[in-house]
């Protein structure tokens, strides 16, 4: 907190709320990982917190770094980036192999996924 | 003033990752297969690399946002990686 005496009280707020709002939603997504029932539901709570949660904990943590060290600090926007692209390219291929697995030993994912919503 | 409100929200959004993170392990755990232990994994490290960077804000350096970047980069690769195991059962075919 050596950076924080330079900070005006509006900057350190709203630093705070971002991070604290960022660190709330990636723990509602990991919370719902463990309590949803089936696979192809867990798999999507989880990227709750890799765009809302990292966006917000980056963008405070941009605000900090701008505002305390009087020059602009972007190198946070490269970890936005790599996250955005990434998550989702990973997560359907971990959800095609689960596909093909479930599908390998006779079960029909979408048709037990009907059968338990209707 | 500002010190220490940035200071305890920082320290609960530290406890709020590290719950995450105890979340993700005891999904990692129970499974109940190999699918679940890897949707487990991908959230453990998004967890681990959001506590370094507020770990980054609390010290006042940028040393830790690149340990951020190097676990994004592995976690995706290793990810990718997984996933192709389970889909054909080797990695490199």
């Amino acid at each position: 907190m050596t950076l924080a005496v330079h900070l005006p009280l509006w900057a350190a707020i709203l630093v705070a709320a971002c991070v604290l709002l960022g660190a709330v939603l990636t723990l509602i997504g990991t919370v719902g990982l463990l309590r949803l029932r089936t696979f192809y539901e867990r798999v999507h709570a989880p990227t709750l917190g890799t765009t809302l949660g990292a966006g917000f904990i980056l963008i405070g943590s941009m605000l900090y770094f701008s505002l305390a060290g009087e020059r602009l600090a972007i190198h946070e926007v490269l970890i936005a980036l790599f996250v955005t692209v990434t998550t989702p390219v990973s997560l359907m291929l971990l959800v095609r192999a689960a596909d093909y697995r479930d599908r390998l030993e006779g079960h029909d994912p979408e048709a037990e996924a009907e059968r338990s919503a209707g | 003033m500002n010190v220490l409100i940035l200071s305890l929200s920082v320290l609960l959004a530290q406890l709020c990752l590290a719950l995450a993170m105890v979340c993700a392990t005891i999904r990692m755990l129970r499974g109940p297969r190999a699918q679940d232990r890897v949707a487990a994994f991908d959230a453990l490290y998004v967890s681990a690399m959001l506590l370094l960077l507020t770990f980054g804000i609390r010290s006042g350096t940028t040393l830790y946002f690149e340990a951020a970047l190097v676990i994004a980069v592995l976690g995706f690769v290793s990810t990718a990686a997984l996933a192709k195991f389970l889909m054909r059962g080797e990695v490199i075919e």
